[in-house]
């Protein structure tokens, strides 16, 4: 530790010194000396409290607090200021990804994986190919339901694209801003432990649309009940990751409105899978009335017989 | 001096003559001018640059002309053909049909766009407008596609006439990811390469379903 505490000192030394040969420069900060001891610090303390620590997100909210206003220095005018929010590599995406499709029960989605660096790639491009697979598998799935009649004559339905995409980026843009202002608003009341910044939960909620990309290809099955089961258990996967992120935030206030405003992010989460799979791919069972017919001329046959 | 005392100069010689300064050669600027050239020879510059990068992009090599010398006609042209010949689509009515030229042409710019934004938000090292013009150059082979499925379409309708058509646009569709690829992957750095050739990949797989899923009337 004292070696640690050295290094610490040394790295501030250099960087005390770089700042007055130039004032002007912006500072960036090195995050594994002040990362380390913390974590060391919290390894000390014992398993359960560590678990529940890291839902809380208690042992590092302030350091989250440091860094937070250490990375965005840069004006928000200047490209550098945005490209902090895309400051992620590839097996970071991967990481997030995956965090979101297998929830840990018990581990917060925003403190395991997104820890004081949120990015904008992930949910801007899982939103993209969100609104791309739904209208593409709706066409798909609509050719598919209506191919063996004469009467049908294949649309693109190029105008359902725009339409997707007004509804997942206004759900996955306009929800959070929405979250964040209640939840700022109830901390101005409620002393809350854990809070999040506005990106953190564009975060969360971005990589939670994620698991729906494969329901989407998997609801071109024209089968009622394949694409209900499809539905409730995409629901159950992401809905479990937007509740173990806000219930520890929402869970030291009033316990009517902790509960309705997790039932809130629930229902709001279920009412877009609904509405695209109701809107987007039309229902197997409505185009099929030819098999009605030979069943009258069977029962026919034997009253005649009889 | 005394044979100097009758020298007298008349006031009527006029004094006349000539003062040459020696000029310098031609200034190096005035072989840059291209003001006087003909217009055709503009023309035909342009296009054989245009036509170069074709080239460049129907055989994509390591070679960094087009990145060096961008310019936006190309793309331009291809996306005004494209989007041309995406009309005259299937409709009963005007909402369900395919794409109009302008939602054609907001797709393919505003993702070009939105692409070269993102690679330059990751850190990537090119430039604003080499970026867009390789994107737009690559849409070469799909819109070679477009033609192919529109002669073929031509024929028939039926089962063939979509195998054939499926095959032909998967193709091209490979050839514009890689070719575009080719190009952009380089300025990125190596540990998120991934992360810039996937919207790539969602770019041209956008293009490539307006391709495919173009019905006649």
């Amino acid at each position: 530790i004292t070696c640690l505490v050295m290094y610490l000192f040394a790295e501030f030394d250099d960087a005390a010194n770089l700042l007055a040969a130039n004032p002007d420069a912006t500072t960036i900060s090195i995050d594994e000396p002040v990362e380390i001891p913390k974590n060391q610090h919290s390894r000390l303390q014992e398993p359960g409290r560590e678990e529940d620590d890291e839902l809380l997100g208690t042992d590092d909210s302030d350091k989250t607090e440091l860094l937070a206003g250490q990375k965005k220095s840069a004006p928000f005018w200047t490209f550098e200021y945005y490209q902090t929010f895309f400051d992620v590599d590839t097996y970071q995406v991967l990481d997030r990804i995956k965090g979101s499709v297998f929830p840990v029960p018990g581990k917060n989605f925003v403190r395991l994986y997104i820890r004081s660096n949120p990015d904008l790639y992930g949910p801007f491009w899982i939103c993209a190919t969100l609104v791309f697979t739904i209208a593409v598998s709706g066409n798909l799935s609509n050719f598919i339901i209506h191919l063996g009649k004469p009467t049908y004559h294949y649309v693109p339905e190029f105008r359902k694209v725009s339409i997707a995409a007004t509804t997942i980026y206004a759900y996955a843009w306009l929800v959070p801003l929405a979250l964040w202002g209640f939840l700022m608003w109830r901390n101005s009341k409620v002393m809350n432990i854990v809070s999040y910044s506005f990106l953190e939960i564009v975060c969360v909620y971005g990589y939670s649309l994620f698991i729906y990309i494969p329901t989407a290809i998997l609801w071109i099955i024209p089968q009622k009940v394949v694409r209900w089961v499809l539905m409730v258990f995409s629901l159950c996967l992401s809905g479990s990751v937007l509740v173990m992120t806000f219930w520890p935030a929402v869970r030291d206030d009033n316990r009517r409105i902790a509960v309705a405003t997790v039932a809130t992010i629930l229902l709001l989460h279920a009412l877009l899978a609904v509405g695209c799979l109701a809107y987007f791919f039309d229902a197997p069972e409505l185009d099929f009335p030819a098999p009605v017919i030979p069943a009258h001329n069977g029962t026919t046959v034997i009253t005649k017989s009889h | 001096f005394p044979g100097l005392a009758d020298v007298s100069i008349s006031q009527d010689i006029p004094v006349e003559g000539e003062i040459t300064v020696p000029v310098g050669s031609q200034s190096p600027d005035e072989d840059y001018s291209t003001l006087d050239e003909p217009v055709k020879d503009t023309i035909m510059r342009d296009l054989k640059a245009v036509g170069k990068k074709f080239v460049h992009v129907m055989y994509p090599r390591k070679s960094s002309a087009l990145l060096r010398d961008w310019d936006l006609w190309g793309p331009l042209v291809l996306c005004v053909s494209l989007a041309l010949m995406l009309q005259g689509g299937s409709a009963d009515s005007k909402d369900d049909g395919g794409p109009q030229f302008a939602e054609v042409f907001v797709i393919i710019w505003f993702g070009a766009v939105v692409i070269t934004l993102n690679s330059k938000l990751l850190g990537g090292t090119i430039s604003f407008f080499q970026s867009l013009c390789v994107l737009g150059y690559c849409v070469l082979p799909l819109t070679v596609a477009m033609l192919v499925c529109r002669l073929v379409l031509l024929a028939g309708a039926g089962t063939v006439s979509f195998i054939i058509r499926l095959i032909v646009v998967g193709a091209m569709f490979g050839w514009s990811t890689l070719a575009s690829t080719a190009f952009l992957a380089d300025s990125q750095p190596p540990n998120r390469k991934a992360l810039v050739v996937y919207p790539i990949f969602l770019f041209y797989f956008v293009i490539s379903w307006m391709i495919l899923t173009f019905t006649p009337q």
